[in-house]
């Protein structure tokens, strides 16, 4: 009972020191943040030509543009998200699909499936971006309606390709680290292999794709900022435009990194969540 | 399928000649065996004589080169064979359990009946906690595999599989991952199942288990059957050099 006790206050020792680290590690890069703003501030103070305006103002100024987009219109740091959150959907859905034929037993079905997940794998995001811009037609017509194809939705699609490929290989990886007993066993009651995957298998794959998944979207949140060499009106493109309003060279940091600020702000949280998430996934297996 | 004359005075599983390789490597070299409905045999050998081999075969999880696997009358090795009918009546439990780690003991029995049978789930669930309380794991039910002992698994992993009313069940080395201890646990579940009349089939090493329930014993080695018969006679009379050897290692 003694040695019990021992434990478990073990136990809970070590989560706190844990919980610690984190609250830790989380204040040493907000203090990091804090001292580069500041930093930034005493440099400007100095150097500023221009009284009128200073770094602060002028932030407080493009702000609503930069995160927001231009008035009725969508775009800024919002479209960056809305798109990061489209291309994940999209590119879950695909991947789910392609990784699952990976491993179908259909060797049309396995070897097309590997070939896509290896071409969109190993292509750059970049190019991919360009390569879609250029393919995709500007408007469809569908039942005789014409609809505009945006170049954010073009861009979107792009971005969702690598997802589906990377994601494809994390559905076929978690596939196969399970058991051939689990396969068996189910096949002895009399599942049929459909059933199989879709009630045995990928149930217990979850839990195992949810870290790999969520780093993959935090991969393509930062990647989202690549649209803006399309022309799409992002939280890049458009802090480009208020840098080339301003025309003052000095306002290039601190503009800078008050957009990765945010992205910063959005994304640190789910690193965090993840590394929790793989944390337990450790201890329970 | 109307033309199958088999009845219950057949063998309900009859093996000719079968050969089974993994490549180049022949693992069964022509295995001839009948099982009469009711009865329990056990196959005996050394390790990679092919035991498992065999008896995943019955139940098509393995294919064969040649020769012929009748159930209940129906060919087997047919590639036409509808193997999910074949396997909703041939129960098989397995060295490792297997149990379906995401889903509770009573959800792990309730399943293939559930999603395989069709049956009524309220029917499944009276039907699956007897079966639990049969295997003695009343007050488990809700618990997940994890958190179950070895043999507990194993009698969940049994449940399971009689959930099906499968016509035979086949036993592949069941007790080989268990502690000396929760063997009798799982074996004393098995000797009720023979009690019942359930066709059962085991690979086993369980010398004494085999001499005490076995109605007739196949001991194989290098693929083939190297000698066979009932239990007194098999352990007390044994003529072939080979199960002499194995006898006196094990015994």
């Amino acid at each position: 009972m003694k040695s019990f006790n021992y434990k478990t206050s073990a136990t809970i020792q070590a989560r706190d020191i844990l919980k610690f680290s984190l609250n830790k590690q989380t204040a040493l890069v907000l203090i990091l943040l804090l001292t580069v703003w500041l930093g930034i501030d005493e440099v400007y103070a100095q150097v500023q030509g221009d009284p009128n305006q200073t770094i602060l103002e002028t932030l407080i100024k493009w702000t609503p543009l930069m995160f927001f987009g231009p008035p009725n219109e969508f775009g800024g740091f919002v479209l960056n998200i809305t798109v990061s959150f489209i291309a994940m959907a999209m590119g879950t859905f695909m991947g789910l699909w392609v990784g699952i034929g990976q491993v179908s037993p259909n060797n049309i079905i396995r070897r097309s499936s590997w070939l896509i997940t290896q071409l969109f794998r190993n292509s750059p995001w970049l190019v991919l971006l360009f390569y879609f811009m250029l393919l995709l037609p500007y408007t469809v017509e569908i039942a005789g309606t014409r609809y505009d194809i945006s170049g954010w939705t073009k861009a979107t699609f792009a971005l969702s390709l690598p997802i589906m490929a990377n994601l494809a290989e994390i559905v076929r990886g978690a596939i196969n680290s399970i058991p051939t007993g689990q396969w068996e066993s189910a096949q002895s009651l009399g599942f049929s292999r459909r059933q199989i995957l879709w009630q045995i298998i990928l149930p217990q794959c979850i839990k195992r794709m949810i870290p790999p998944w969520m780093n993959w979207y935090c991969i393509l949140t930062m990647a989202t900022p690549l649209i803006s060499i399309l022309g799409v009106n992002d939280g890049m493109t458009l802090t480009q435009h208020a840098l080339a309003a301003e025309a003052r060279s000095e306002f290039l940091i601190p503009m800078y990194l008050w957009l990765m600020t945010w992205f910063f702000i959005y994304s640190y949280p789910i690193a965090l969540y993840t590394q929790r998430f793989e944390r337990r996934f450790t201890i329970t297996n | 399928m109307n033309t199958n004359t088999w009845d219950s005075t057949q063998p309900i599983v009859s093996l000719k000649d079968v050969h089974k390789s993994f490549g180049d490597l022949e693992v069964l070299k022509g295995i001839t065996f009948d099982v009469m409905k009711g009865e329990v045999i056990c196959i005996i050998g050394p390790s990679g004589s092919g035991k498992s081999t065999l008896i995943r075969c019955i139940n098509a999880l393995n294919d064969i080169q040649s020769g012929s696997i009748k159930f209940q009358g129906q060919e087997v090795h047919d590639p036409e064979l509808d193997k999910l009918e074949l396997r909703k009546k041939v129960g098989m439990v397995f060295q490792q359990y297997n149990l379906f780690p995401h889903k509770t003991a009573l959800e792990n029995v309730m399943m293939a009946p559930i999603k395989v049978l069709n049956q009524n789930p309220e029917e499944v669930e009276k039907t699956a906690r007897a079966l639990i309380r049969k295997v003695r794991l009343v007050g488990k039910e809700d618990s997940y595999p994890g958190e179950l002992s070895g043999g507990q698994q194993q009698r969940v992993a049994i449940a399971r599989s009689l959930a099906m009313s499968p016509h035979i069940m086949l036993f592949d080395e069941i007790t080989a991952a268990l502690d000396p201890e929760t063997v009798k646990e799982v074996l004393v579940t098995i000797k009720e199942l023979a009690a019942e009349g359930m066709t059962c089939i085991l690979v086993t090493h369980e010398m004494g288990f085999a001499k005490e329930l076995a109605d007739h014993i196949y001991f194989t080695d290098n693929g083939v059957i190297v000698e066979h018969g009932p239990p007194n006679e098999f352990f007390n009379e044994a003529k072939d050099p080979r199960t002499k050897e194995f006898l006196s290692q094990i015994l």
